[in-house]
């Protein structure tokens, strides 16, 4: 089991860092943006706003070697008021975005959770709630899964594979056991059943240096596979490449793999995946209410470019529209092979 | 067309030669100052491969002039070239990787489930540039390191099953030559 950056006072807490690492390993590779070029994108811009991605903040009770938030049980100095979030709630009733995707850490720690959650339902949202699973079985947690059910909210739960050796390796030892209770837990409050609300969806990343299997084609098998080996069900299956940033980034130095794994998604670049990458669709507010085109370039201090300066409290919606997105090398982690986003593959 | 179907692992190791020689000057893909394997202070071959973690260099660096420094056989850079072995017959190197991709996409099996046969092969042949692109294949489609342990074992029982059941044509002739 890891720790998180942050309480190591390791130098990749700092996303410069991170930023200068990255960017030393792209030497002699095409820069995101000549590939951008290279398919006739002359830069990323917006699409129609379709996603408000609220991250409530780092507080996590996993420690996942993967992270690309560096969250952890440590993170409680990162935690979204009560007024950024009312503020976010403003902001959202100026656009028509569709979807409220509340992320963290693990969101339903923060003291608010339910609150925004009942809030956006309120506006007839759809929400997503980005569940680690384990949070579930916690004691302050009972009966979340029957009090999200009534509220059409949809789970994502992070589940790296229906296996146990590629889970633990990920997430820790034991996170496969309380994954699969607390995925039966979801099961038993009408979760993953073909109820479009109470949709369950679960999301894997790899645990490795490779790329994300292509969602389509294992979904059938990740399906039998849970419902004969524990009787769970679930409804769709999403795919996620791990970015090069934060823990990650640290694993692929320490096993050697950063410039293969760099290699890998710099050769994997797909034209096609470019359309669908979430930064397009996406506002990603941070837990101290600054705005980003992503939760990636937000854990990088990569902060959007609007013609003014804005937060959460001054957001203004034209200006956001008319921004171009901020790339960085990690952005080819959203464009290999299948492609990746929050919503899975995107090509 | 999808973007997996278009390539297949070995290929994929190839891909950069593949995309770019086609339009590239020859310079450009061979022009380059190049350098042995051991001048990069490469360590065990096997254990760098499995975990995928010889040097990296830009895509445009790889060349066959390279392949011609290797100072021993199996150099991991071999993959990456793949691509040239069609510069002496491009029609047949064309028609082998159409074969091979259309091989690999999903049909009555998986891709799945293919490239864990293919990585049951590769250690039956014994072919380390196979054995590197299926691991990392099998690892990107879905399989974990028990999946495909497993995958070996059968290619290892089929080996040593092909051994012994040649005992039988020993056993006619001990009994035939035999008192």
């Amino acid at each position: 089991m890891t720790s998180t950056l942050s309480s190591r006072r390791a130098p990749l807490a700092d996303p410069a860092a991170q930023l200068a690492t990255l960017d030393a390993s792209m030497t002699g590779r095409s820069t995101f943006d000549e590939a951008l070029r290279g398919a006739g994108w002359n830069a990323l811009t917006p699409a129609t706003l379709e996603i408000f991605q609220i991250n409530l903040g780092k507080l996590c009770n996993m420690t996942c070697r993967h992270c690309h938030v560096d969250a952890g049980p440590d993170r409680s100095d990162a935690m979204m008021t009560r007024e950024t979030l009312d503020a976010c709630l403003r902001a959202l009733d100026q656009t028509a975005a569709h979807t409220v995707d509340i992320t963290g850490g693990a969101p339903e720690l923060h003291p608010e959770f339910r609150y925004l959650v009942a809030e956006a339902h309120k506006r007839g949202k759809h929400v997503i709630d980005r569940c680690n699973l384990s949070v579930l079985l916690l004691p302050r947690n009972a009966g979340l899964a029957e009090w999200l059910g009534d509220r059409d909210v949809e789970i994502v739960a992070s589940l790296p594979h229906y296996r146990q050796r590629n889970t633990d390796a990920q997430r820790g030892d034991g996170a496969f056991e309380k994954s699969i209770a607390a995925l039966r837990l979801l099961n038993a409050a009408g979760y993953g059943q073909g109820d479009p609300r109470r949709i369950l969806s679960l999301m894997t990343n790899p645990a490795g240096a490779f790329l994300a299997a292509p969602q389509s084609s294992i979904e059938n098998e990740w399906k039998t596979a849970l419902k004969r080996d524990f009787g769970i069900t679930f409804d769709r299956l999403l795919a996620l490449n791990n970015m090069p940033i934060s823990r990650f980034l640290e694993w692929l130095i320490e096993s050697g793999n950063l410039d293969s794994y760099m290699s890998r998604l710099v050769d994997g670049f797909n034209p096609t995946a470019i359309t669908g990458v979430m930064c397009r669709n996406t506002i990603s507010i941070s837990w101290d209410g600054r705005l980003f085109d992503c939760d990636f370039n937000q854990m990088l201090d990569l902060d959007a470019v609007t013609a003014r300066s804005m937060t959460i409290e001054t957001f203004d919606f034209a200006a956001w529209q008319q921004r171009d997105i901020v790339t960085r090398a990690h952005c080819y982690g959203c464009t290999a092979g299948a492609g990746s986003s929050c919503g899975g593959a995107t090509a | 067309m999808r973007w997996e179907r278009r390539c297949g692992p070995l290929q994929r190791g190839l891909a950069p030669a593949l995309q770019h020689g086609a339009g590239a000057r020859s310079d450009q893909l061979y022009g380059l100052r190049l350098r042995s394997r051991s001048d990069r202070g490469q360590g065990n071959y096997r254990k760098n491969a499995f975990h995928g973690a010889y040097t990296a260099r830009s895509t445009l660096e790889w060349s066959f002039e390279e392949i011609n420094l290797s100072d021993h056989y199996y150099a991991p850079e071999h993959l990456k070239a793949f691509g040239t072995i069609s510069e002496g017959a491009p029609e047949l190197g064309r028609k082998f990787f159409e074969y091979y991709s259309a091989v690999f996409a999903a049909g009555a099996l998986t891709e799945r489930e293919k490239a864990l046969i293919a990585l049951a092969v590769a250690h039956t042949v014994q072919c380390p540039y196979c054995i590197d692109a299926y691991t990392t294949e099998c690892l990107q489609k879905g399989s974990d390191l028990e999946q495909m342990t497993e995958a070996v074992h059968v290619a290892c029982a089929i080996r040593g099953g092909a051994s012994l059941v040649h005992g039988m044509q020993m056993k006619e002739h001990a009994a035939k030559v035999g008192m």
